[in-house]
């Protein structure tokens, strides 16, 4: 493992996470290939994906994360969705609940997930794994590429999970020629092992596996951090191609404000474990109305334009054990009044589908 | 705004490389073949003056950081030299211990035996990347920014101890100092904690800081606190800074000049603002055209970097320009394009010489020759 991490000098992935990853991905394909049918033939209804009030907590000994807290959110068909946000925020945890996939000591503790009009967090492990998970919404796991099994050829990694099924080799293995062209490898690189790739190549594979049977949704969670800017923007150009030919949704997460504006039409920024704004991408730009949005906006150093001083947040996000009482962003914000302090505030739709919870609106 | 009070040069490193063994197969040994380096700094010229923070940029693996390292003698440095111009009271310590100094009180830091370097630690000090590993957890924040404090003896009480760690916290304001002095590391935030390891390189009042990605793990939301503070310290405590990121933006905001490094050699260097606007390296013009600076136009256009393909290994270099087979601009000249002929012999044959092409910039490029 520490071979691999040579050179991914970013990574903030620690090594057991990312076991933690290549264990659980492993089970996860092998459990959706060996479950039989493969056929989906859902009936389309809209919206694709629509979360309402999702609490997912973790019950730590420590004490209960509320990692995500009341969440609720849309997502139409081909439609690109971005979410940003600081570190430890909730954004995976959000990704994780969506696929069904809430490590523990995590839990769904209230909230609905409708997917295609299912709702998943009604449904058994055993139906998510035969309805959902991968078919419907697959996940390009934050950190993943690192988790590539290192004793493998990217052919039997990509191919595995389609032989466990019940695959024939050769249909398996054609499959795995078609998936690595769609993601701009040459089939060749199939006989090679993960550390023969570059960390953009490892990248690619990694979504080539998320695409394998074909989901209306794919959420991609940090897919260009600790990458070089290069490679990022390659890897950014791939989702973008993949999202316009298939029509398929994309969730992008990023902590990477211009990551996430290079897909996303619409944009959710999370502050500990709540969206306190929610828009298109020019309304979250051009019309900020969240105090945190607006310093977020201000923080990021640009190429172009004045070399102003860049402005930051002071303080720090709050530890989601004790979040503090009202708005959770009071302590930083700038525009605090005494209302912030006391009562949470809602998130309410101040323009046309242009929401943001900040006691300023009331 | 920054390149006013810039002062006199306090570094200039000559031709400086580092080559690390490749480990080779005993059979490989007995066959004859040839010795294989990793050529992570390949010869590599620049200058650092007084209050001026010098840049060094590129893509992982481009040996930014073994340049660094070098500069400190914590990897063996194969060729060059790094002169240096020492503080008075670390010059006194150095001719006591017999190192030759020159007529402007000058020392070659790679000529200096390794036994005899520990003085000029207190003149070249490093911030790391990464705020969590660069710690020992069990130590109390007291005894991470005042170990260097002992190492070097430079106080006689417990007294004039504290009070020089109290007076560092509160210069990287981590204040009240008395509220952090007796935290353990990872009770602070990484914001704070990045501020310890900025006390800790600071307190023995160094000329010359090297930071290595002193922000890229932090959150965008406090990047810009830490980057404010090593503009403050710049200005208040009259300090050089090499400064390495990968970020173009961020050096924008904090260098005055930029070096760009590719595959272990400078391609471009000159003023930070001049070679983001106008890059005259087709590798730089690659790197700026992938940062996406955030605008929701971007997401309506795939976005053109003029770049082919991958950085190849740092042991076999490309010969000529070592830049040729990624460089677009080699590859219509191969393709035919008008007027540039000349690349097609030049480009995979000769290295381009790092020419200076107008005041303060200077390109490795056959384009710019
Ligand atoms: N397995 C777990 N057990 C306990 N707490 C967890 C677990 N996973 C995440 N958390 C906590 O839940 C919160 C949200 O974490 P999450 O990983 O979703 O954040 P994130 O926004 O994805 O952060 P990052 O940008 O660092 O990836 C954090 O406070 C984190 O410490
Ligand atoms: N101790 C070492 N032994 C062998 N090779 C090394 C050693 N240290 C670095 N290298 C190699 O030297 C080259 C330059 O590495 P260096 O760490 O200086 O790059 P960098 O520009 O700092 O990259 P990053 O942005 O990833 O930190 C790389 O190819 C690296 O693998
Ligand atoms: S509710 Fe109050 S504290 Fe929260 S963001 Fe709005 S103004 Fe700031
Ligand atoms: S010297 Fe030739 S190959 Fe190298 S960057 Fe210039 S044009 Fe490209
Ligand atoms: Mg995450
Ligand atoms: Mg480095």
């Amino acid at each position: 493992m520490s071979l691999i991490n040579i050179g991914f000098p970013d990574s903030n992935v620690s090594i057991i996470r990312v076991w933690f990853y290549i264990v659980k991905l492993k089970i996860w394909y092998t459990q959706v290939f060996c479950s039989g049918s493969l056929a989906g033939g859902m009936v389309f209804a809209l919206p694709l994906l629509e979360i309402k009030g999702l609490k997912t907590y973790f019950y730590t000994l420590r004490g209960i994360v509320k990692a995500v807290d009341n969440v609720s959110l849309t997502l139409e068909k081909g439609e690109t969705l971005g979410i940003v946000g600081e570190s430890g925020c909730g954004k995976s945890t959000l990704a994780w609940s969506i696929i069904g996939l809430v490590p523990p000591p995590g839990k769904i503790v209230s909230g609905s997930i409708m997917i295609d009009g299912m709702d998943i967090t009604r449904m058994s492990e055993g139906e998510i794994r035969e309805k959902i998970r991968w078919k419907k919404v697959s996940m390009i796991f934050q950190g993943a590429m690192n988790a590539l099994n290192p004793v493998y050829k990217i052919r039997e990694q990509v191919a595995e999970p389609m032989l466990l099924a019940g695959y024939s080799e050769e249909k398996a293995f054609k499959r795995v020629d078609e998936l690595l062209n769609s993601v701009g490898l040459t089939p060749a690189i199939a006989d090679r092992y993960p550390h023969e790739l570059s960390g953009g190549m490892k990248q690619r594979v990694v979504i080539a596996m998320a695409l394998t049977l074909e989901p209306d949704i794919v959420i991609a969670d940090e897919p260009t951090t600790a990458l070089d800017v290069v490679v990022q923007s390659q890897i950014l150009n791939l989702l973008k191609e993949l999202q316009r030919k298939k029509k398929r949704s994309i969730i992008i997460i990023s902590h990477d404000l211009g990551a996430v504006t290079e897909l996303a039409e619409k944009i959710a920024v999370m502050y500990a474990g709540k969206i306190v704004e929610f828009g298109t991408a020019e309304q979250i730009f051009n019309n900020p109305l969240h105090p945190y949005t607006q310093a977020l906006i201000r923080a990021i150093p640009r190429l172009t334009g004045p070399v102003t001083k860049l402005e930051y947040i002071p303080g720090a996000p709050p530890d989601l054990r004790f979040p503090p009482p009202g708005c959770r962003f009071a302590p930083r914000c700038n525009r605090v009044m005494d209302i912030c302090h006391k009562e949470e505030p809602p998130l309410k739709e101040l323009e046309k589908g242009h929401y943001a919870a900040c006691h300023l609106y009331d | 705004m920054y390149s006013t009070d810039i002062g006199e040069k306090i570094l200039e490193a000559n031709n400086l490389k580092v080559w690390f063994p490749v480990s080779q197969s005993f059979i490989d040994n007995l066959k004859g073949k040839a010795k294989l380096y990793v050529h992570a700094v390949d010869g590599i010229s620049f200058e650092v003056h007084e209050r001026e923070t010098f840049c060094l940029v590129g893509e992982s693996g481009c040996g930014k950081t073994t340049t660094g390292k070098a500069i400190l003698r914590l990897v063996p440095v194969t060729s060059g030299s790094v002169i240096f111009k020492p503080s008075k009271s670390v010059l006194s310590d150095l001719r006591e211990n017999g190192v030759s100094v020159d007529s402007d009180g000058r020392v070659d830091l790679v000529s200096i035996p390794q036994k005899k370097f520990k003085p000029l630690r207190r003149d070249l000090q490093i911030v790391y990347q990464d705020p969590y590993g660069s710690m020992n957890p069990r130590y109390r924040i007291r005894d991470v920014v005042g170990e260097a404090i002992d190492v070097h003896k430079m106080v006689s009480t417990r007294e004039e101890k504290e009070e020089m760690i109290i007076r560092v916290l509160d210069k990287v304001r981590l204040t009240p100092a008395e509220d952090f002095i007796d935290r353990y590391p990872h009770q602070l935030s990484g914001g704070q904690r990045q501020r310890v390891a900025i006390a800790r390189a600071i307190i023995l009042n160094p000329r010359l800081v090297i930071a290595d990605e002193p922000v890229s793990m932090l959150d965008v939301s406090i990047r810009a606190e830490i980057l404010e503070l090593f503009n403050e310290l710049k200005r208040d405590i009259g300090l050089s800074y090499i400064f390495i990121t990968h970020d173009l933006a961020v050096a924008r905001y904090v260098c005055n000049r930029i070096a760009v490094m590719y595959l272990g050699k400078i391609v471009e260097m000159g003023e930070a603002r001049e070679i983001i606007s106008d890059p005259l390296h087709p590798y730089t013009k690659a790197l700026v055209a992938a940062i996406p600076d955030p605008n929701p136009e971007n997401r309506k256009k795939i976005r053109e970097v003029p770049i082919i393909g991958e950085v190849p290994s740092a042991i076999n270099i490309p010969p000529g320009c070592r830049f040729h087979p990624r460089c677009v601009y080699y590859n219509r000249a191969v393709g035919g394009q008008e007027g540039m002929a000349k690349l097609v012999d030049k480009c995979p044959k000769e290295e381009p010489p790092f020419k200076e092409v107008k005041p303060g910039r200077r390109v490795a490029c056959w384009l710019h020759d």
